[in-house]
Parts: structure tokens; C-alpha cells; sequence
């Protein structure tokens, strides 16, 4: 086996040295009637084969469609830098920093990370990473539930029903209520999203203040593209911001790996999950980085500790940072407003259906078709079009329901070529 | 070296867009917008790659170096693998494609892998079944708690609150727990590196939803009496939950499956080789033994004669990711998995274990095993001994890396004093594993008649040891 150096002479050469006669000496310590008895496994294959069979799978996949699809999940253009920095095997290859001496690279990339995302967002703290948006509303919950000691969540109707659902399995057997709504009193804290699930633009701001009242945390979810023109969660007054960060150079995936993002306010930085670096010093006076406020951390704490967390999406979070540095303010700014325009051409474009936001949007909205959304969507995807999430399909609307998402990478043929398809199709 | 900071110059810039094709849109209503915008580096893409380039050559990694990481399996990762999951057919592949039926059609390639992978995951562990879903180990965990729970709730077993942890175990597991919603009851170890049964047995009451081994346990050693303890949680119905940590040293010896085990989860970026990207991602399926499956997390992918759909199990505790936890990672593993198949897969193991004995083997007499009983995938000693010279592992660690070697894990288990745990996997070759001993028994020497040099090791590195005091009590983790 290539990936399996040992020859059969290095073999015998090492068990003389062990002192034993064969492998099977070693696994001594297994009850012999615990031995396997057998399996169905597939035989190996060769590198060739591996490829031809995975290329084969990859090919029953049709990712090359025009899409609208998105629904906290966006595709967007990557440049080709980002490749090209992540695939470096001295980042990939490498695990967490445990020996910062030899790890500079990833610490001061994760400290360069955080402050990227603390800028982005005007809070003050920002962990490693967490594992994906919704596991990051589910942890800003835990840590309201831990800095206010309630066990009350309130959860906004703009948030996402993924992460909705996701925040009720993780919590399912904790001492935690969730309620809908957005009424702080005796909450932990008030969760809400901005785009909203289906694309409305808010100025949540007025609840920071309600929630500072009673004595709640204002948990706010956000869409990063969408931070090149809007009001950040710092300046709506969020004590936890967190997001899914998938659409800062991660390609879809078909689910992952993503990146889970939170910023927290200073005084609540000793209560967040995940891991932080920090900058100090060697006894030479050189700067250099290291994970910090351990004692957070389960492997110091262990039940005690504000989070299981270990293995995170640090490469993930070098992602973000390498594509966040190549755009800079101007290109942030400007494919959001990209974004935004695109998709207000065609919302013009589809004034035969009704809108369902009752507010500005940014790059993302829900229409209600004359016909069954899933219909329409089939007969589009016969077109090569992804025509955009029947709402119906994740518990957030009716049959005629569709949610449509705009990036920069669609073009005004392909937004004119929806806006007729779906007039053929769902008028007549 | 630098912040990308500052390097950064107004006006700079690395990419640009095409001309907006659409009318530009200002509909936006002022207290919706931002304020300021975002202080970003603003640098050229010149400046970015070198920026990054720099960066990783103040990393190491298995490409380049030898890290015996204990409890880690740092293996190799095949580019293969890489090349696989970089096709667009997957990493351009939108999620919600399996939110509706009406797009099944266009997954059928991801959701066939998906179907597979958790087949071939659980005949591997010789469990019923498997779930992509959890996003690392301790989200495996995480999820496996969450099911025990559901199957004791729907038993009506509300006075089952507790889970059992060895004291050997990885810290994720008590914290997993707790996350859960359970209590933590610890259980020692004896003086041969195994649970100590006596204090198990008092600790397992009517009480107990689950207990929580590592097998083979974090001290490297199988866990002789995993039988007895099977028999006594399942006379109380109580659950026993595998972490997969470890898989490397069973993997086609045995089967947690046929040990007894109920729950479990894989470390995919640890048996399966697929990397460890500085810490994470990382992918953690769970598997389930037949009167689990009923509560996995959902959907779940099924084969049906006119292709793969999407079911949610009768009583699923819901979804823990949003798909099916990180895909492109599990399309990595997936490939690792079809390349080796039966007798590949039955060598890893072999290998890992011999590797780890021959490690052992060498160093026996410089350092002091920490257990006497037969390693399997790694071998861990403890540098008392040493620490009376003043050396300590950290010590011993940091001298490693002068070496040019990446240091073993120190400090885990928390059961071992000075602990020094090395993993050499099954993926080095007896040169690597000779040089990494050669530097261990100069070190051990070094202990004896130059203490200091080894106290203030590494000098090789860009910085020397940094002072964490310092960096807690100065707290600056965001460059504002
Ligand atoms: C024994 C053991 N259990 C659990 C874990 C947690 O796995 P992860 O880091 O993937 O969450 C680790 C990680 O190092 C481990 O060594």
C-alpha cells in the first residue's frame, strides 16, 4: 500500500526489535473472541480507480446550473488566490497550535482572523471559529443562558428555520425554553437575524435598548457579504453577534465545511466558547501569538467548561481571512452592492408576483407564484435554472412560496431569463 | 513578521469586479446602512499571497515534518483526497438541493457518497448504522449524548441523568455531557492504565444513561474488561458510548459494534487521514447500534428504486448540522476508504500498532513507560524521572522541535505525571521513526549532563517560548 511505508523486511526488522514474532502478537490485549469475524468490505482500489469512481459520482451532480438558490447559503465568486493560500500543506496538514513555537503561522493568522472579524462587525472579541452557523446560534444561546443566568430564549421570526431547528435539537434536554417573539422580559437573550430568513432588511437597534432594560442579551445573526453596506451588530447594540460564514470564500459544498463566526462584546469575552489567540511575547521581546483564556476550554475544565468544542474550522477561518484581505473595504462594498443591485433588478423584473417582505432587501427575497413553487422549480431546473428554495419545503411558507437569491456571479441575461421563465411557467 | 495590517495602504487593492450590468441601487434606507466601512487591509494580491506564503512557512505540518501528536493520528493526507473534493461536481454543489424533492435529481452523485459512506462506516464499526451529520469528535459526542437522552426519554427513564467518564478520558467527553443536559460522575483508573472496575461497578446505578470509553483508552492500552463493562451498564439499560478517537488501533482487529457498544462516533480527520487544517474542520460521524437508529439525527439518505431520497426517522432527534455536516471532508474520507478497502484497511491498524511498539521499544529504557501493559497505536511515557533533573515533558517537547520534529502530545492524560504520548501512525517509515527515537535518546542524555540547553529550547523556531501569562493578563486577541 503506497500510503503505508513498511516493507516486509522493516516489518521483521522492527518486531525483533519489539522482542515478539508476529504482528498479531500485539493484539494480545484484545479478547480473542472479541477478534472481528469478518466484514463486507468493498476491496482497495487503485489511485486511478479512486478517481475515475469519484469523478463518476461528481458527474451525477449538476452544480453547473444558473442558481438562485440561497437561504443562508450564497455562491459566490472565490478568487483564486484563496485556493491557492489554503491549499498550503503547511497550513492544511498542521493540527491546533498546541506547540505555538512551530505554529506561528496559524496563530497569527487565527489573531488576524478575529481582528477581521471584529472590524467587520464593531464588536470586540471574536473566537477561532465555531463549527457552523447554526451550531454558533445554538453556543451565543448557551452563553446568554450563562452571563444572565435565565433560561429563557427568545427567538425572532427572521431567523433562519435551520438554525431554529438546530438551536431545539442541541437544547433539547437542557434546562432552556424557547419561545418565538422578540419580548426580552425575563430572557436570556433575544435572537434575531439580519437579512431575515427571507431576505428583509432591519434595523433591529431599537431592541438593544429593550433588551439592556430587562436584563437580556441581544443575540444578532448576520450574513457577512451583506456587512460591505449594512448597519453592523455593533452599531445595532448586539452584546453576541454570530454567522454563518460560508459566504467568505468557502465554496457550497453541498453542506460543508463551513464556519461558524461569533464577535462578543469585551465584558462577555471570558464567557465565550472556542478557542482565542492572543498576542505576547518571547523572552527576546519578539511578538508572537498563543491560544489564550484556556480555562475557558474543555481540555482544562473539562465539565466545567463553557463549551465542548476542540476541532473547529480553523482552515476555514484562514479562508474567510485571505479572501476577507484580498477585497479589502472597496470590494467588500462593492459585491454587496452588486449583490443588492442585481437582485433589485429583478424583483422589478417579477412585478407579476406578489412579495412577501414587507421591507427593503438586500440581495435575497420571497415571492408567491400563481402555481405550486415545487412545479415551477421543476420545470425550470429542465432549463438549467435553479429558480431558488420552494419555502414550503423548509417549514417557512406556502406551496406558492419561492425565496430568491442574487450574487455578483449572475449576469442580467441569466436575471431577464429567470424573470421570463418564471412568467411562462407559473402564468399560464 | 508583520500584521497584514500593516501592510496595508489606502487605495491598494487586489480585485476587481466588472462594471454592474443593472441600474446601481441606493434603495436602502439610511439607518439600515453602515456607518463606516469596514477597516479591511486594503493590499495588493501580490502582497496578500506573500503575506500568506510567509505565514505558512512559520507552521509546520505532516508534509513536511514528523508529528507524533498522541491521541491525534496525524497521518498523512493523501492528495488524491484533496483532488476528489475539489471537483465542482461537489464543492460547487448547493445545499438546499436537498431541502425539496423537486431537486433530489440533481444531488443523486453526493447523495449515493453520502448513502455509502455511512454504510460503510457502520459495517466498519459493526454498527447498524451511520450519520454524517456531527462536525467534528466532540459534536459527535455531543450528538450521541443528545440520542442517549432521546432513547431514555422515550423509555420514560427521567431518573437517568448521569453519565460515567473515565478519568483518562479526552476532555470533550465529560464537557460533551454536560452539554447534553447530563451529570458527570468520574471514574479513576488503576495503577495498569485501565478503568478501575470496582470504583465503576459503585458508581453504576439505576441512575447512570451512558457511560463514555475510549477503547483503546487514552493511555494507549485496550480496555481489558470492556465486556464486564458492557454487561453491568446494559443490566441497567444504561448505554455505552465508543469514542472513535482511537479507531486507528482496531481498525479490522475488532469491531466496537461486537465489544458491546451502543453509540459511537469517527474522528474522519483521524482514521480516515483527512487533514487537520490547523484544527479543524474535521468531520465526527456518529454510529448507532440497532435500537438506536430510530432517534438518528435527520434526514437521513435511503435508497429507493428510482434513486436516493431523504427520510426523517420516526423519532429523529432532529438535525445537529444544516446538511450533512461537513460533506467535502466526508467525500475525503470516502475516497481514503474505497482505496484501501478489506485489506488495506486491516494494515492500517497493523501498522499503527506496530510502529508505536517499535517506538516504544527503543525508548523503554531512557524513559519510563507510563503503563506496563502492551501499547497499541501509542505509546506514552512519563518524564518524572527527567523532572528531577529539571526537564520536564514541555520541556522535552520544546527540545523536539529543534530537532526538527513536532512534538508528542504532552500533559494528556491528565492520570499520567510529565506525560509524554506519541503516535507515530502507520503512515512513516522506519527512517523517520529511528531518527525521531535517535533525537529522544540524545534528549534523554542531554536531561543528565545539560539540562538548561533543554530548558530553554527551541532556539531553531521563529520565536522562543512565549510567555502565556503575559498574554492573558494584556488580553489583545484583535488588532483594532
Ligand atoms: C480521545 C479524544 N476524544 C475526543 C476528541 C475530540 O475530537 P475533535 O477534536 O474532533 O472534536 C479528541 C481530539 O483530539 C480526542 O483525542
Amino acid at each position: 500500500m503506497s500510503w503505508i511505508p513498511a516493507t516486509d523486511a522493516d516489518r521483521q526488522e522492527m518486531l525483533e526489535v519489539i522482542g515478539v514474532d508476529s504482528i498479531d502478537d500485539l493484539f494480545t490485549s484484545i479478547p480473542p473472541s472479541l477478534r472481528m469475524k469478518g466484514w463486507n468490505m468493498p476491496p482497495g482500489m487503485s489511485e486511478m480507480n479512486v478517481r475515475r469512481h469519484l469523478s463518476e459520482l461528481a458527474a451525477r451532480n449538476q452544480a453547473g446550473a444558473v442558481s438562485f438558490l440561497g437561504g443562508g447559503y450564497y455562491d459566490h465568486y472565490i478568487p483564486a488566490a484563496v485556493d491557492a493560500l489554503s491549499s498550503r500543506s503547511e497550513f492544511y496538514t498542521a493540527y491546533t497550535p498546541y506547540q505555538p513555537e512551530c505554529s506561528q503561522g496559524t496563530l497569527q493568522s487565527i489573531y488576524e482572523y478575529q481582528s477581521v472579524m471584529c472590524r467587520l462587525t464593531g464588536l470586540d472579541y471574536a473566537n477561532a471559529s465555531l463549527y457552523d452557523g447554526g451550531t454558533a446560534v445554538f453556543e451565543a444561546a448557551m452563553m446568554a443562558m450563562r452571563i444572565t443566568r435565565r433560561r429563557r430564549i427568545v427567538v425572532h421570526k427572521s431567523v433562519n428555520p435551520r438554525y431554529r431547528e438546530m438551536l431545539a435539537t442541541h437544547s433539547a434536554h437542557v434546562d432552556a425554553e424557547i419561545v418565538n417573539g422578540k419580548d426580552p422580559k425575563d430572557a436570556a437573550c433575544v435572537i434575531v437575524q439580519n437579512p431575515g430568513f427571507l431576505g428583509t432588511v432591519r434595523d433591529f437597534g431599537y431592541l438593544s435598548e429593550r433588551c439592556r432594560a430587562a436584563g437580556a442579551l441581544l443575540v444578532v445573526v448576520f450574513y457577512p457579504i451583506s456587512l460591505g453596506l449594512l448597519k453592523t451588530p455593533g452599531e445595532m447594540g448586539a452584546d453576541i453577534s454570530v454567522a454563518e460564514g460560508q459566504s467568505l470564500g468557502l465554496p457550497l459544498g453541498f453542506g460543508g465545511p463551513y464556519l461558524g463566526v461569533m464577535t462578543v462584546r469585551k465584558e462577555h469575552v471570558r464567557k465565550m466558547p472556542g478557542r482565542i489567540a492572543g498576542m505576547t511575547y518571547d523572552r527576546e521581546g519578539r511578538r508572537g501569538f498563543v491560544l489564550t483564556l484556556q480555562a475557558r476550554e474543555q481540555h482544562i475544565r473539562r465539565e466545567k467548561a463553557m463549551s465542548n468544542i476542540c476541532s473547529n474550522q480553523a482552515l476555514c477561518a484562514l479562508r474567510a481571512l485571505i479572501y476577507l484581505s484580498l477585497l479589502g473595504p472597496s470590494g467588500l462594498r462593492e459585491v454587496a452592492a452588486a449583490c443588492h443591485a442585481k437582485a433589485e433588478h429583478l424583483k422589478q423584473q417579477l412585478a407579476f408576483a406578489e412579495t412577501l417582505n414587507n421591507g427593503p432587501t438586500f440581495n435575497e427575497f420571497a415571492v408567491r407564484l400563481k402555481k405550486d413553487a415545487r412545479q415551477v422549480v421543476r420545470i425550470l431546473l429542465q432549463r438549467g435554472i435553479h429558480a431558488g428554495l420552494p419555502l414550503a419545503d423548509v417549514g417557512a411558507g406556502e406551496a406558492n412560496d419561492l425565496l430568491i437569491a442574487v450574487t455578483e456571479k449572475r449576469t442580467r441575461a441569466e436575471l431577464d431569463a429567470l424573470a421570463q421563465a418564471l412568467e411562462e411557467v407559473s402564468c399560464s | 513578521m508583520q500584521l497584514i495590517f500593516d501592510k496595508s495602504r489606502p487605495g491598494r487593492r487586489a480585485i476587481t469586479w466588472d462594471n454592474l450590468d443593472v441600474t446601481e441601487k441606493t434603495g436602502l434606507p439610511a439607518e439600515c446602512l453602515r456607518m463606516v466601512p469596514p477597516a479591511l487591509p486594503e493590499l495588493g494580491e501580490l502582497d496578500v499571497v506573500r503575506h500568506f506564503t510567509r505565514l505558512s512557512q512559520r507552521n509546520v505540518g505532516i508534509d513536511d515534518t514528523f508529528y507524533p501528536l498522541g491521541s491525534c493520528t496525524m497521518k498523512y493526507n493523501p492528495k488524491i483526497a484533496e483532488v476528489a473534493a475539489a471537483q465542482p461536481g461537489f464543492a460547487g454543489l448547493h445545499p438546499h438541493l436537498s431541502s425539496s424533492e423537486s431537486y433530489w435529481e440533481t444531488c443523486q452523485g453526493a447523495l449515493e457518497l453520502v448513502y455509502e459512506l455511512e454504510r460503510l462506516l457502520a459495517e466498519i464499526a459493526g454498527m447498524e448504522a451511520s450519520s454524517l451529520q456531527p462536525i467534528a469528535g466532540a459534536h459527535g459526542e455531543l450528538t450521541g449524548a443528545l440520542l442517549m437522552a432521546a432513547y431514555h426519554r422515550d423509555r420514560g427513564h427521567a431518573h437517568k441523568d448521569t453519565i460515567i467518564v473515565p478519568d483518562s478520558a479526552h476532555g470533550t467527553n465529560p464537557a460533551s455531557a454536560v452539554v447534553a443536559g447530563f451529570k458527570v460522575v468520574e471514574v479513576p483508573s488503576d495503577a495498569n492504565g485501565q478503568i478501575n472496575l470496582d470504583k465503576f461497578r459503585a458508581a453504576m446505578t439505576d441512575n447512570v444513561a451512558g457511560i463514555m470509553l475510549t477503547c483503546p483508552n487514552t493511555h494507549g492500552l485496550f480496555e481489558e474488561q470492556v465486556q464486564e463493562i458492557a454487561k453491568a451498564a446494559h443490566a441497567v439499560d444504561a448505554l455505552l458510548y465508543y469514542d472513535g478517537a482511537n479507531l486507528n488501533a482496531i481498525i479490522g482487529q475488532c469491531r466496537p459494534g461486537d465489544l458491546g457498544f451502543d453509540v459511537m462516533h469517527y474522528n474522519l480527520h483521524k482514521t480516515f487521514a483527512t487533514p487537520h487544517g490547523m484544527g479543524g474542520p474535521g468531520c465526527g460521524p456518529v454510529g448507532v447500534a440497532k435500537r438506536l437508529v430510530p432517534y438518528l439525527p435527520g434526514p437521513r439518505v435511503v435508497k429507493r428504486d428510482a434513486g436516493f431520497a431523504l427520510v426523517i426517522p420516526e423519532k429523529s432527534i432532529g438535525r445537529v448540522a444544516a446538511f450533512f455536516g461537513n460533506f467535502l471532508i466526508a467525500v475525503r474520507a470516502y475516497a481514503y476508504l474505497r482505496y484501501y478497502g478489506d485489506e488495506g484497511l486491516k494494515d492500517i491498524s497493523r501498522v499503527a500498532v506496530l510502529n508505536a511498539n517499535y517506538i516504544h521499544a527503543r525508548l523503554k529504557e531512557a524513559f519510563k513507560p507510563a503503563f506496563d501493559g502492551r501499547f497499541m497505536h501509542e505509546c506514552l511515557f512519563s518524564a518524572v524521572p527527567q523532572a528531577e533533573h529539571g526537564v520536564h515533558a514541555m520541556d522535552i517537547a520544546k527540545a523536539l522541535l529543534d530537532y526538527g520534529f513536532h512534538a508528542p502530545t504532552v500533559y494528556f492524560p491528565l492520570t499520567v505525571k510529565e506525560c509524554l504520548m506519541i503516535e507515530p501512525t502507520e503512515t512513516e517509515s522506519k527512517e523517520t521513526l529511528d531518527q525521531f527515537c535517535d533525537a529522544m535518546l540524545d534528549i534523554a542524555e542531554r536531561a543528565i549532563h545539560d539540562p538548561e540547553a533543554l530548558q530553554t529550547a527551541p532556539t531553531s523556531t521563529p520565536v522562543g517560548r512565549l510567555d502565556e501569562v503575559r498574554a492573558a493578563r494584556e488580553l489583545n486577541c484583535a488588532c483594532l
